[in-house]
C-alpha cells in the first residue's frame, strides 16, 4: 500500500460527552450553578441562553480551556483535565490535557486562525505537530478536509486574504484535521456578515448528518430547529429546560424560555 | 483661479443634479495643487546646500586626512573587533532576553522573581559600570569552581586565562542587552492575541511547539523593530568597551588622535561614518525582516524601495503626462 487511503469522516467514532454537576465562578461572580448534561454518540445538541448565561463558559469547561470550581466532565468515559486520586479528583499535567484536547475539536466565533500561515498549514498543523501524521499525509489529509468545506482552491492563501465566511469553514476543517469525536462550536457565525452566515452553517449540516457529535452554541433559531436533535436551553448558570426542538422551541414549558424565545424569534 | 463663492453659486443654479453629474462623468479627479510644499522643498534645499557647502569647504575637517585614514589596517581592524563584540552580545543578549521574557510570563512564582530581579538589576547599573567591574573580576575571584557552596569543589578554573578583554566585553554588554532585549520580547508575546493562544490549546499543540511555530512568528513583527532600536543602541555601546582595554573602531580612533593630535577631527569622522554604515546596513537589514514577518498579517506585503522606486516614477510620469495635456 503506496497512498494511504483517508476513510470517511462518518468513520470517526462519534463520542459520548457527560457532564456531571458542574459550578463555575470568577470570585463572586456565579457563572455555571450545577450543570448536568449528556450527551449521546452523534447527537446534535443545540445551547441557546441570553448572553451572559454561561453557555460559552460550559463549551469552554468541555475541552477544559476553563477549569469547573466543583463538578466534572468526561468523553467516552474519560476524565477531561482531571484524573481520580482515591477519593478526590485531581489536575492533570498540562501536557495530558493538551493530549486530551487533541481529540475535541473547538470552533471559535471570532475563527482563531493562524495569520502567518497558509490555510493548508493551519489545518495541517496539529496532527504533525501531535505526531499523529506525517507532514505529507497531514497536508494531504488537509487538502481533502478543505475540499471538503468548499476551499479545496484557496489552500495557499493567508486566513486574512480571506471572507469571514471563508475563514469560519478553514476553521472548521481544522478542528476536523483532529479526527475528533465531538466538536464544540462556540456561537460559530455570530462575528459573520449575515450574507455570508449560510456557507458556515452549511458545512455544519453537513457534518450532522455525517454522525459526528456535535454541541452548537448559536443564536440561530431556525437553524437549531432544522439540525438539533435536541435543544438545551440556559438561563443564570443552570438548565432550564432540554428536549428536542419541537417542545423547546414551539411549545415551551418555561417562562424564561417563552421570554427569550419571543426576543430572538 | 479658485473661487469658492463662484463655484456654490454655479453649482446652485445647475438646473438638475443629473445634468452637473454628466458633466463630470469620466473625468479623473484632478489631486489639489499644494504649494506648501514647494516652499519647504526650496527651503529644505537651500539648508542642505549650505551644509553640505560648509561640509566640504571648511579646512577643519581635513577632509585629506579623512581619506588617508577611512580604510587604515588598525581602524579597520578596530571594525572588526566592534562587529565581533556587537555581534556576539546581540545574539547571546536575545537568547538571554528570551530566556528572562519566558520566565517572566511563566506561572512559576520562583522564575518570575528571579526574572523581575534581573531586569531591575542590569538596568539600573550603567554598562561602564558592569564592564569595569567585570574587568577587576578575577582581582575579586582567582578561581571560579563549580561544587557544593561551603563544600568541596568539583571544577575549578583560572579566571584570569578565562577572562580575555573580549570575554568580559561580551559577557558585560551581552548581560546587560539581554535585560533590555527581555522587556521587548515580553512586549513582543504579549501584543499576540489571545486568542491565538486558545486556539493553540484548544488544538492540543504541545507547549513548546505553541511558542516556536504560533505565538513566537507572531510576536516576532512588534520585537523586530524594537529590537533592531536596542541593537542600534548595542552597536554604538561596544564604544565602551575602550575602558576595557579593547581596541573597537572608537578606541582606535581615539588612541590614534592622541598620537596624531592633529588628526582628531577627521579621526573622529571616520568612526561617525563607519557608524552610519553599520546602521544603515542594519535597517536595510531590518525592512526585509519586518517585510518577511508581515507575511498573512497584512492583504499584501508593503513595497520593496525599487518597487515603490518604479510605482513613483510611473506615477510622476503620468503626472506630468495630465499637467501638460491640462
Amino acid at each position: 500500500m503506496s497512498a494511504r487511503t483517508l476513510e470517511p469522516l462518518a468513520d470517526v467514532e462519534a463520542a459520548t460527552v457527560e457532564v456531571y454537576d458542574v459550578h463555575k465562578w470568577y470570585g463572586a461572580h456565579r457563572v455555571l450553578n450545577g450543570i448536568d448534561l449528556t450527551v449521546r454518540p452523534g447527537e446534535v445538541t443545540v445551547i441557546l441562553g441570553p448572553s451572559g448565561s454561561g453557555k460559552s463558559t460550559l463549551l469552554r469547561v468541555v475541552n477544559h480551556l476553563e477549569k469547573p470550581e466543583i463538578g466534572h466532565v468526561s468523553i467516552n468515559g474519560e476524565l477531561i483535565g482531571v484524573k481520580r486520586q482515591g477519593d478526590r479528583l485531581k489536575e492533570l499535567s498540562e501536557r495530558a490535557i493538551l493530549t486530551q484536547r487533541g481529540r475535541i475539536g473547538f470552533v471559535f466565533q471570532n475563527f482563531n486562525l493562524f495569520p502567518h500561515l497558509t490555510v493548508l498549514d493551519n489545518v495541517a498543523a496539529a496532527p504533525v505537530a501531535t505526531g499523529r501524521l506525517s507532514k505529507p499525509e497531514a497536508q494531504e489529509l488537509a487538502r481533502e478536509l478543505l475540499g471538503r468545506v468548499g476551499l479545496g482552491d484557496r489552500t495557499g492563501a493567508y486566513p486574512r486574504q480571506l471572507s469571514g465566511g471563508q475563514q469560519q469553514r478553514v476553521a472548521i476543517a481544522r478542528a476536523l484535521a483532529l479526527r475528533p469525536g465531538v466538536i464544540l462550536f462556540d456561537e460559530p457565525t455570530s462575528a459573520l456578515d449575515p450574507e455570508l452566515v449560510g456557507e458556515v452553517l452549511a458545512v455544519i449540516k453537513d457534518l450532522a448528518t455525517s454522525g459526528t457529535t456535535l454541541v452548537i452554541v448559536t443564536h440561530e433559531i431556525g437553524f437549531a430547529r432544522e439540525i438539533a436533535d435536541r435543544v438545551v436551553f440556559i438561563d443564570g448558570g443552570r438548565i432550564v429546560e432540554q428536549g428536542p426542538p419541537s417542545e423547546v422551541l414551539d411549545r415551551p414549558r418555561h417562562e424564561r424560555t417563552r421570554d427569550f424565545l419571543s426576543k430572538v424569534l | 483661479m479658485s473661487e469658492p463663492p463662484g463655484a456654490t453659486v454655479a453649482l446652485a443654479e445647475a438646473p438638475t443634479a443629473d445634468a452637473s453629474s454628466k458633466q463630470f462623468a469620466a473625468q479623473r479627479v484632478l489631486p489639489p495643487r499644494r504649494p506648501g510644499r514647494w516652499i519647504a522643498t526650496a527651503v529644505v534645499l537651500v539648508l542642505a546646500a549650505q551644509f553640505l557647502h560648509g561640509l566640504t569647504t571648511n579646512p577643519f575637517y581635513q577632509w585629506d586626512r579623512f581619506g588617508y585614514w577611512f580604510l587604515r589596517p588598525n581602524i579597520l581592524d578596530g571594525l572588526l573587533i566592534t562587529l565581533e563584540v556587537a555581534a556576539y552580545s546581540a545574539v547571546l543578549g536575545l537568547i538571554g532576553g528570551i530566556v528572562l521574557a519566558l520566565a517572566r510570563l511563566s506561572k512559576s512564582p520562583v522564575l518570575r522573581a528571579v526574572s523581575w530581579t534581573y531586569i531591575w538589576a542590569l538596568r539600573s547599573i550603567p554598562l561602564i559600570v558592569v564592564l569595569l567591574f567585570l574587568y577587576n573580576f578575577s582581582a575579586l575571584y582567582k578561581t571560579l569552581s563549580v561544587g557544593v557552596p561551603f563544600g568541596p569543589a568539583f571544577l575549578s578554573f583560572d579566571e584570569s586565562k578565562l577572562a580575555t578583554d573580549m570575554v568580559v566585553a561580551v559577557i558585560g554588554l551581552s548581560l546587560n542587552e539581554a535585560a533590555y532585549a527581555a522587556e521587548v520580547v515580553r512586549g513582543g508575546i504579549l501584543s499576540v492575541d489571545q486568542g491565538q493562544h486558545e486556539a493553540a490549546a484548544a488544538l492540543g499543540l504541545p507547549k513548546s511547539y505553541q511558542f516556536t511555530r504560533i505565538v513566537f512568528p507572531q510576536a516576532l513583527r512588534s520585537i523586530t523593530p524594537n529590537y533592531v532600536n536596542q541593537l542600534i543602541g548595542l552597536i554604538k555601546s561596544t564604544s565602551l568597551v575602550f575602558y576595557v582595554s579593547l581596541l573597537d573602531l572608537f578606541g582606535t580612533a581615539q588612541s590614534m588622535g592622541s598620537t596624531y593630535p592633529g588628526d582628531i577631527v577627521p579621526l573622529l569622522l571616520v568612526a561617525t561614518v563607519w557608524y552610519l554604515i553599520l546602521t544603515s546596513v542594519v535597517s536595510v537589514i531590518q525592512f526585509y525582516v519586518e517585510r518577511h514577518y508581515a507575511r498573512g498579517a497584512t492583504r499584501s506585503l508593503p513595497p520593496t524601495p525599487l518597487q515603490k522606486l518604479r510605482t513613483g516614477l510611473t506615477d510622476l510620469r503620468a503626472r506630468v503626462r495630465r499637467e501638460a495635456a491640462v
